[in-house]
């Protein structure tokens, strides 16, 4: 589809080339290249499909703000993301030097504090994002047919984006956050049967020892973010296989074709 | 109705007329090189799937920590109508984060029952700080002579008995025994209401009375005395 020009006044409008002018001007090349290095591995993969597929969607009438929240909670992974491969340069899970490098983070190094920050309050503001979206969800009505399946996603990542903040807590290592690991794995033994066993799977034996913090450590930064990702990629490919759900105050419109065929 | 439904086709792969067919044959080279290829993909990924996760959970649900004894005083230094805090290492390695405050005193038979089991010379009790609500540490509070934990109000009377607030069983114990006039403190134990000895000590917020003590089996990892 073609899009009309924009009403511009002629002075700002491109002029058309003079006689005599070479044909092609370094920022034209420039574009070129750009172009012919797109198309080039556009040939090979035929990713422009499926970019256009995710990104070109038709949107029901009444899309607004709140559906723009699945994308913050979203940002507010990438921003964990990002924030925790740096903090893990710096960071040491040994029992001994985990606080003091935390320490060392906050005080010394160069924007420590502001990075480690973005990632503690980050991770409040991503529990909360996610909370709303669910909100959004659940009164928008758009979890039935046929979204079931990525609600069932969404709880499984929020169950997830929970173990990222109960590993992550103990990260720092200072009293309050050694003592709410051990509230957590006692939390997770008072199950009967096999919870005492679940409970010395987090602990790594039957107390809390020499291998706790680098096992929740593994697994913050490891097992739990690379499940994540792959089903927030899941949970995206559902939105738009199924495309998203109208608010539920708009009533279903009859296209006026259909009336005036009806008359 | 029998005559219009197809003739189900016979198992032997001669007689569906395949080529180069044996007699006898019932499996297609088809199907077992799928078969094969699933299986060796299977095998594949258990080969490194099955290691690693009893690389996680082996030694963190199988192994016994060795068993330790840590002196931490004379026979004089504790008295039996008070407790003294004392500072042992429950785990090594760890630096601060392996210690453990246990309160101390002599044993007082106007208070404690029999030693039990018979003929074990408790002469000392070593109570453990881990309140059996969800494990924070509790201090024992002289004026009232209570034990008291500071994060849900859990309350236990001078015994390490349950006298309020959410904890499910007493307070837990540590072995004690008297060498070369030193007392020293051993592995944990747990005890239910009547002071009854779990030799494997099992998490706070599990109860051991009735059917509790069925629910919370013994685990692997706790030293069996």
């Amino acid at each position: 589809m073609k899009l009309p020009k924009p009403p511009l006044p002629s002075t700002l409008n491109p002029r058309p080339k003079r006689p005599g002018e070479p044909r092609t001007k370094p920022l034209d090349q420039a574009k070129e290249a750009g172009i012919a290095s797109v198309d080039w591995i556009d040939e090979r993969t035929s990713l422009s499909g499926g970019a256009r597929w995710m990104m070109f969607r038709k949107v029901p009438k009444g899309t607004n703000w709140f559906y723009t929240l699945g994308s913050a909670t979203m940002f507010a992974f990438l921003s964990q993301a990002v924030t925790g491969v740096f903090l893990a340069m710096y960071y040491d899970p040994s029992p001994t030097r985990a606080y003091e490098s935390a320490r060392y983070i906050t005080n010394d190094v160069f924007l420590g504090e502001f990075v480690r920050g973005m990632h503690k309050w980050g991770s409040t503001v991503m529990v909360i994002l996610i909370f709303l979206h669910m909100a959004r969800t659940f009164f928008f009505g758009a979890y039935k047919y046929p979204r079931e399946l990525n609600w069932v996603i969404g709880v499984v990542l929020l169950i997830l984006t929970f173990v990222m903040s109960l590993t992550g807590y103990l990260l720092p290592f200072d009293q309050r956050s050694y003592w709410a690991t051990i509230v957590a794995a006692n939390i997770t033994a008072s199950g009967p049967i096999a919870g005492p066993y679940l409970g010395d799977f987090l602990r790594g034996g039957a107390e809390f020892g020499a291998t706790t913090l680098s096992r929740f450590y593994a697994i913050h930064m490891l097992l739990v973010p690379g499940l994540i990702a792959a089903l927030i990629g899941a949970h995206l490919y559902l939105v738009a296989r199924l495309g998203t759900t109208a608010p539920p105050w708009l009533k279903p419109q009859e296209p006026e074709k259909l009336k005036e065929e009806r008359v | 109705m029998a005559s219009t439904r197809k003739e189900p086709k016979s198992k032997y792969t001669v007689d569906r007329g395949m080529p180069g067919a044996f007699e006898g044959e019932t499996v297609t080279r088809r199907r077992f090189m799928t078969l094969t290829a699933h299986g060796a993909g299977a095998g594949a990924a258990m080969a490194f799937t099955l290691p690693a996760l009893g690389f996680a959970v082996g030694t963190a649900v199988f192994e016994r920590p060795p068993v330790r004894w840590e002196a931490v005083g004379t026979t004089e230094d504790f008295p039996n109508d008070t407790y003294i805090p004392k500072v042992i290492t429950m785990t090594t390695g760890i630096g601060e984060v392996g210690k453990t405050t246990v309160y101390m005193r002599a044993r007082n038979d106007e208070i404690d029952e029999k030693p039990d089991p018979p003929g074990y010379d408790e002469q000392f009790v070593a109570v453990s700080t881990r309140c059996m609500h969800l494990g924070c540490p509790v201090r024992y509070v002289g004026a009232s002579q209570r034990f008291i934990c500071p994060c849900h109000g859990g309350v236990y009377d001078f015994q390490g008995k349950v006298a309020g607030g959410p904890p499910v069983r007493p307070l837990d114990r540590f072995y004690t025994r008297v060498r070369n006039g030193n007392v020293e403190v051993g592995p944990r134990y747990s005890v239910n209401s009547e002071l009854r000895r779990f030799d494997s000590y099992r998490d706070p917020a599990q109860p051991l009375d009735g059917i509790g003590q069925y629910l919370y089996p013994p685990r692997l990892s706790t030293q069996k005395q």
